[in-house]
Parts: structure tokens; C-alpha cells; sequence
């Protein structure tokens, strides 16, 4: 092989592989891409429907029920201006409390229950995740009038 | 008094790395050899006073001064001493105390071990090593002084973050950082030979023993770090694909393709503008790494502007590092070269095409990790990246990296007959076709995945004996010993690196195929079958802890009625925190864990019940240690390598290898 011909062969077969990766990138982007909306946001239905995207705020004080015989609880996320409804089977993190900031991942179903695969909270007793944080300080730039200390009082 | 000290020393460590930082490198290009004879001792005085200063906050840690805010906020007299040692460096300040004692140590390490080398290489490895030093130490003392006093000072510790009060975490960070530091020795050198316009053969062998043992350190790091992400985080998953984690996985990829990429420039001297490329960017990717997990940017984008002072530093020491190494580049990689030529089927070209998948492969974790803070930096939306990209990308792109992998060694340099190769190695593949079909089977179930997985892993095993039966066969039967022993220890190190990876690809196949997660609810007394085991839900009771207080249960293991193991999962409640922390208890074995973590009370009394039912996960993780035993197989490979005596001959050849610049070929020692 000259010297030229095999260059240009090095040269395809890298372009090759390159758009070989490209494409797979994108694809694996498009398809496993996870949203995040508040509950502000859901109660807008600006969420999509049957497609899986993250919650965020804090677990509404009081809200948290436990059906007997199970491990399926119900709770509510909170960004102080909406709330949803969440219900999750399985262990909860160390460091889910009520009154705490939580971020949940799931799908939303036909009567605005949220169910999530999955509850994530993170390391730290004095850190909130800063998707909960966020959803929180959307509501209240939102509607200035309310503080954060009446509002979590404000959902028995 | 004593943060005083150590203050006073970073300061003059400051200084001191200034000097070496510039004047060796100013002696190797006016060829004064009175300068670059300044590097050696620089690096010595240097690694003094960062030691010292370490050695005060250690102190300060040790005796509970908390009058020292890091101290303050990062330890608690509850403490055992040897947390209160290991709180050192769980701190943002005290763990970049740590990366500049590791450099100067690794500085220290080159400046003993590479005495021999020419005068004006050393003066510009040791200097460049000098000036990442002074980035550290100027972002130490103007941005996160670990010294700095409280007024007044704390009567009591705020405490160590529970998650770090493990011996796994005591370990995980030096063995981490000797990784990431290390990968500065190889970027020195491929400065240094920038600098010098002279890169060939030699200048890799100087280059290659540094860049393995940092990158074995490394492997030992993340191995350390995901075995204990496993029984900390108390939901048995090994590697999640976090930021944090990727941080530390772009540099290992970049640095495996790097000891490749050397291993071609020494025995042919090619790649060599491609080796010195990784060399700089795994060294700028470590730094990322560093960066990202300890400014605060993946907690929140936003936290990082609330300290602009940090988070300007970070930015423009990694724009000068990294934009300066590569502009340094861009300029001289046309004077150095690639290389060598090949055919499209040689050795040279499978190790290219397993180069750029590595590289293309922490291309798409970069990708899938600064994405989401990009988005969210420009508050474009919140988003997030998770296991399922990862997984999309990374398996498609390391399957044919693997299969390479057992090709390349059998492979000749320069041009590899096709026909040559498959009389090789079809009965390794065949070996491994058997395998995969059959395996499964035996295991139990059969998936495609499965398959996939343990045919490449036992791809890698038959090849790689295969390599070893080619360098052995043809010798008389009884000089066989003789011939194991004529082959070089870098040779065996490789081997063994190998065969760790396919132990590690079996692990990850199997785990992945055949693992079990069972979360279920159990009353004392209570049992469950998962798998072909049963698990009695003993109960919990408390127990003692030095600085928590912890609810304890007990779990007992039979199969076919024989008691095989009772564990003992604990919830701990940390005193001076606060904060609840789950620790599994598993049951290891060769062929697979059981594993039994505590989720919370659920019985009739609420939370504060303890007595009565719990949430419990059972987990079953086929040959999950092997992942990490691999892991460990791979970098014991790396030491094995780096043992080999042409390195230390190397260097006392160098004059008879006429290594001289041309500028200052004068002795400096």
C-alpha cells in the first residue's frame, strides 16, 4: 500500500469511528435526557405525560403516610406555592425527612399522582439539593408576598 | 502557635516554589548550569515545608484545636484519633493540602530517582512541576487557607461528615490524589520535551515508569472509592456514574490510553505528538477533576458564584494550565513529530484504534457530566444525566476496545498478517464462543448481555495466554523455566493487567445478569427467600458507639437449613451531627455477596419503634468482587511493570545514549 492510500484509509476509518460514536452519543442523549420541573410547573402540566422527569422541593410536614403490610408510602412535595401528590415503594434515604428538601424521579399518572422509581436526597443533614432548593426559590420570586417561614405552617 | 507554623511554611513553600518554578527553567534555556543545579535542592526544601505545614494541621486535628475553622468544622473531640488524623483531608482546604503535599512529594520522588538525567530535562521537569505547585499554594493561601483562626474559637467540633468516617475514606483520598498527582510527572516531561523541541524513544522510557504508577494509584483510588460507595451508601450499587465519580474516571481513561500511547513511542518511537497530547490532557483532566469535585460547582453552579474568589482562581489557573500546555503544543507538535509508520493491521494500529475508543469514551463522559452544569449555568433549564446514557454510550464503545485488546499483544509491530493472526487466535476465540454459550447456562439464565460480557471477558483470558504460550513455546521442554524467566517484568506487569481487566468484565457482566434487589418488610422473627438463600429477620436492638449511637440488627443466612452466616446491618445516629447513617453488613464470598442493609422502623409505633418491623433490603451480587479484585489485578500489574530493571538501566545509559541537549550538556549534580 503507497504511503498516500493508506493515510486516507487511517483518515476514513477515524472519521468512521468518530461518527459512529457521534451518532450513539446523541441517541443515548435524545432518549435519557431527565427534565426537571417543579411542582409549579406540573400543576401547569407543562410536564410531560407517561415520560419520566424529576421533581424537586420539600416533603410537605405531616404529609408522609405509610400503608400497613407494605413498603408503598405517600407523600407531598411542596415548592410552597403547589404540591403534589407522590407515592413510592421501597426504602427511603437516610436523610428523607419531612420538612426536607427531596428530589424524586418517576412518571406522572392520569390523576396527577406522581410515581417514583426512585427518591434521591442527598449527603449532607444541612444541604438541600439544589433542584428542591431552586423549585422553592422559583415559587417564592414567584409570589413575593409569602415567607417561607408562614408557608410551611401553612399545609397542615 | 502551631497553625501559625504552618502557615509560615506554606508561605515560604510559596516562595520556594517560585523559584524552582522559574529559575531551572530559565538556566535550561540560557544553558546555566548554576541554575538548573537549583531544581534539585528546591524540590527538597519544598517538600519540607509542605510536610510541615501537613504536619500542623494534622496536629491541629489531633489535639481538637478549634480555634482553627477547618478544625472547627470538620472534626469533633467524640472523634477517634484516627479520624480525627484522616479529617485532615476531608475538608475542601485540607484535601488541597494534600494535593500539594503529593506533589511535592512525587517532585521529591523525580528529583532522587531521575538524578541521572540530562541536566536541562530534569531542571524543566522539576520546574514545571514547580509551577502547578505555585497554583496550589497561591489558591491555598488566598482562597482556602486551612489555618485560618476563629474568633472565638469553638467550644466543640461541628464533626467529621459521617459518610467519611470509614477506613475505605481514610485511604481512598492519598491513593486518589497520588493518581491525579501523579499524572504531573508525565505532564513535566512532555513540557519539558516541548520545551526542548527533543522527543524520541528515551525521553519515553524516562517518562513511562512515572506515568504507570500513577495511573496503578489511580485504579487503586476508584477501586477503593467505588467498593465504598458499596457498603456505605447502604443501597449496594458500585459505580453510579456521578459526577464526582466521573471526575476521577475521565483521567483513568485518558491515562490508560497515555501508558499505551508510551509504550509505542519507547519500543517503536511512534506517537509521539499523540503521546505528548494525553500526556497534557490527562494531567488538565485531573485538575478539572480536582476542581469540580472540590469547588463546590456539582453541588450547585450557582454556590460557585457565590464565591467568586475560588471559582475566578480555578478558572484561570485551569485556562493558564491547560490553554498554555496546548498552545505550547499546537506550536511545537510539528518539530516533534507522530512518527513511525504502519500498516492498517499491525500492533501499532490496534493500540491507535483502542487510543482514540479510550479517548472517545471520556469525550462522551465529559460530555454527559459538564452538560447538565453548562444548561444550568445559563439557565437554560435543569436537567440530568443519568446511569441509562452512560451505559448507551460507554458498553458499545469498550466491547470492541476489548476485543482489540486481545489482538494487540498478539499482534506484530509494524504489520500483522491477517492469516497469521486468525491461526493465533481461533482457538482463543473459540474458547471464548464455548464460554459464553455455555456459562450462562450453568449459571442459570441466558441473555444476550450476559453472553456478550463473558465471551469478551474470556476473550482477554484465552488471548492473553495465548500471548504467554507464543513467547514460551519453542524452546526445549526443560529450559522452559529459563524462558519464563528471560521475559521481561514490564511483559508479565501487561499480562497481569489484562487478565485483571477480564476478571473485572466477568464481575461487571455477572453482576449486572444475575444480581438480585429485594426490599422488603420483615417482623422479628420473620423470613424470606431470595435466591436459593433465606434470610431470618432476627430484630433490632441498640448498641454503643464511641460517638454515635446505633440500632442494630441481626440477620440470619441458611441454604438448605444450614446456618451459613449471621450479619449484623446497624443504623447509626451520629451525636454531634445528628445525622443517620446506614452501614450493610455482607456476607463475601468468591462466588457472590449477600448482602442486608436496615431501611427504617415500619411497624405498628412509627419511626421510634425499633422493635418491630423494619424495612430491610436483601440484596444477592453474583461475583461482585470481582470487580474490585480486577481492579486491584490491573494496578498490580502497573507495579509489577514499572519493577522491570530496563528502567534503571536506562537511566545510567544515558550517556551512552547520547542524550546530551545542546544547550547545557553540562553535569549539574
Amino acid at each position: 500500500m503507497k504511503p498516500r492510500t493508506r493515510r486516507i484509509g487511517w483518515i476514513v476509518a477515524g472519521l468512521a469511528l468518530l461518527g459512529v460514536a457521534t451518532a450513539l452519543v446523541l441517541n443515548a442523549f435524545r432518549s435519557n435526557l431527565v427534565f426537571f420541573f417543579t411542582p409549579t410547573q406540573v400543576a401547569a402540566h407543562e410536564a410531560p405525560q407517561g415520560r419520566a422527569f424529576r421533581i424537586g422541593g420539600l416533603v410537605e410536614a405531616g404529609s408522609l403516610t405509610r400503608e400497613p403490610n407494605s413498603l408503598t408510602v405517600h407523600f407531598r412535595v411542596t415548592d410552597t406555592a403547589q404540591t403534589i401528590a407522590v407515592s413510592y415503594t421501597g426504602l427511603l434515604p437516610d436523610l428523607f425527612k419531612e420538612g426536607k428538601g427531596v428530589v424524586a424521579q418517576g412518571t406522572l399518572a392520569g390523576d396527577g399522582t406522581f410515581h417514583a422509581t426512585e427518591v434521591l436526597a442527598k449527603h449532607d443533614e444541612n444541604y438541600m439539593p439544589p433542584a428542591a432548593a431552586d423549585a422553592v426559590k422559583q415559587a417564592h420570586e414567584a409570589m413575593s408576598t409569602r415567607t417561607l417561614a408562614t408557608t410551611r405552617g401553612a399545609h397542615p | 502557635m502551631i497553625p501559625e507554623l504552618g502557615n509560615f511554611a506554606l508561605i515560604l513553600a510559596l516562595l520556594v516554589a517560585v523559584a524552582q518554578g522559574t529559575l531551572p527553567l530559565a538556566g535550561a534555556a540560557l544553558g546555566e548550569p548554576r541554575l538548573m543545579a537549583l531544581a534539585r535542592p528546591a524540590a527538597r526544601a519544598q517538600f519540607l515545608l509542605v510536610a510541615g505545614a501537613f504536619a500542623c494541621l494534622a496536629a491541629s486535628f489531633v489535639s481538637n484545636d478549634f480555634s482553627v475553622v477547618n478544625v472547627a468544622t470538620n472534626s469533633n473531640s467524640e472523634l477517634p484519633l484516627h479520624y480525627r488524623f484522616a479529617a485532615t483531608w476531608g475538608s475542601h482546604e485540607g484535601s488541597l493540602l494534600l494535593w500539594s503535599l503529593m506533589l511535592a512529594g512525587w517532585t521529591l520522588a523525580v528529583s532522587i530517582f531521575s538524578r541521572h538525567l540530562p541536566p536541562p530535562l530534569l531542571a524543566r521537569v522539576i520546574s514545571v512541576m514547580g509551577l502547578v505547585s505555585v497554583g496550589f499554594l497561591a489558591f491555598l493561601l488566598f482562597t482556602s487557607n486551612p489555618f485560618e483562626r476563629l474568633v472565638p474559637a469553638a467550644p466543640e467540633g461541628r464533626d467529621l461528615n459521617p459518610l467519611l468516617q470509614d477506613p475505605g475514606m481514610v485511604i481512598h483520598p492519598p491513593m486518589l490524589y497520588m493518581g491525579y498527582v501523579g499524572f504531573s510527572v508525565a505532564f513535566a516531561f512532555a513540557i519539558a520535551a516541548l520545551l526542548g523541541g527533543r522527543l524520541d524513544a528515551t525521553w519515553a522510557r524516562w517518562s513511562r515508569p512515572w506515568t504507570t504508577v500513577a495511573w496503578a494509584f489511580l485504579t487503586i483510588g476508584i477501586a477503593l472509592g467505588s467498593g465504598w460507595a458499596y457498603y456505605t451508601l447502604g443501597w449496594g450499587g458500585w459505580w453510579f456514574w456521578d459526577p464526582v465519580e466521573n471526575a476521577s474516571f475521565m483521567p483513568w481513561l485518558t491515562g490508560t490510553a497515555l501508558i499505551h500511547s508510551l509504550a509505542v513511542t519507547e519500543k517503536r518511537g511512534a506517537f509521539k505528538s499523540w503521546t505528548v497530547l494525553l500526556a497534557i490532557v490527562a494531567f488538565s483532566l485531573s485538575l478539572v477533576g480536582t476542581f469540580l469535585v472540590r469547588s463546590g460547582v456539582l453541588t450547585s453552579v450557582h454556590a460557585f458564584a457565590t464565591d467568586p474568589a475560588r471559582g475566578v482562581f480555578i478558572l484561570v489557573f485551569l485556562a493558564i494550565v491547560i490553554g498554555g500546555s496546548l498552545a505550547l503544543f499546537a506550536y511545537r507538535a510539528a518539530k516533534v513529530g507522530f512518527g513511525g509508520g504502519f500498516s492498517m493491521v499491525s500492533r501499532e494500529s490496534m493500540l491507535l484504534a483502542n487510543n482514540v475508543l479510550l479517548v472517545v469514551a471520556m469525550a462522551s463522559v465529559l460530555l454527559g457530566t459538564l452538560y447538565p452544569l453548562f444548561l444550568d449555568a445559563l439557565n437554560l433549564g435543569k436537567i440530568s444525566v443519568g446511569p441509562p446514557y452512560f451505559d448507551a454510550v460507554f458498553y458499545p464503545l469498550m466491547a470492541p476496545a476489548l476485543f482489540l485488546m486481545g489482538v494487540g499483544p498478539v499482534a506484530r509491530w509494524t504489520r500483522a498478517p491477517l492469516p497469521e493472526l486468525w491461526v493465533r487466535l481461533r482457538w482463543a476465540l473459540g474458547v471464548a464462543v464455548a464460554a459464553a454459550l455455555v456459562a450462562p447456562f450453568v449459571l442459570g439464565r441466558w441473555s444476550p448481555l450476559i453472553s456478550l460480557g463473558l465471551l469478551l471477558a474470556f476473550w482477554i483470558f484465552a488471548s492473553t495466554a495465548e500471548t504467554l504460550r507464543a513467547r514460551l513455546a519453542g524452546s526445549p521442554r526443560r529450559a522452559w523455566i529459563a524462558r519464563l524467566r528471560s521475559n521481561s517484568a514490564s511483559y508479565y506487569g501487561m499480562l497481569l493487567a489484562h487478565f485483571g481487566l477480564g476478571v473485572f468484565v466477568v464481575g461487571v457482566t455477572l453482576v449486572k445478569g444475575y444480581e438480585i434487589e429485594r426490599d422488603v418488610r420483615l417482623e422479628p422473627g420473620q423470613t424470606v427467600n431470595v435466591g436459593d438463600y433465606e434470610f431470618r429477620f432476627v430484630g433490632v436492638v441498640p448498641g454503643p458507639g464511641p460517638n454515635y449511637r446505633a440500632l442494630i440488627g441481626t440477620v440470619e443466612v441458611r441454604k438448605d437449613a444450614k446456618l451459613l452466616e449471621t450479619l449484623h446491618p446497624e443504623k447509626r445516629m451520629y451525636n454531634a451531627s445528628g445525622q443517620t447513617m446506614t452501614i450493610a453488613a455482607i456476607d463475601i464470598g468468591l462466588r457472590g455477596d449477600r448482602y442486608v442493609s436496615l431501611g427504617e422502623p415500619v411497624g405498628a409505633g412509627g419511626a421510634d419503634n425499633a422493635a418491630g418491623a423494619w424495612a430491610v433490603r436483601i440484596y444477592l451480587k453474583p461475583f461482585i468482587d470481582w470487580i474490585w479484585g480486577g481492579a486491584f489485578l490491573m494496578a498490580l500489574g502497573g507495579f509489577l511493570a514499572v519493577s522491570d530493571r530496563r528502567y534503571r538501566l536506562a537511566i545510567r545509559r544515558r550517556t551512552a545514549a547520547g542524550w546530551t541537549d545542546a544547550r547545557g550538556g553540562a553535569p549539574a549534580d
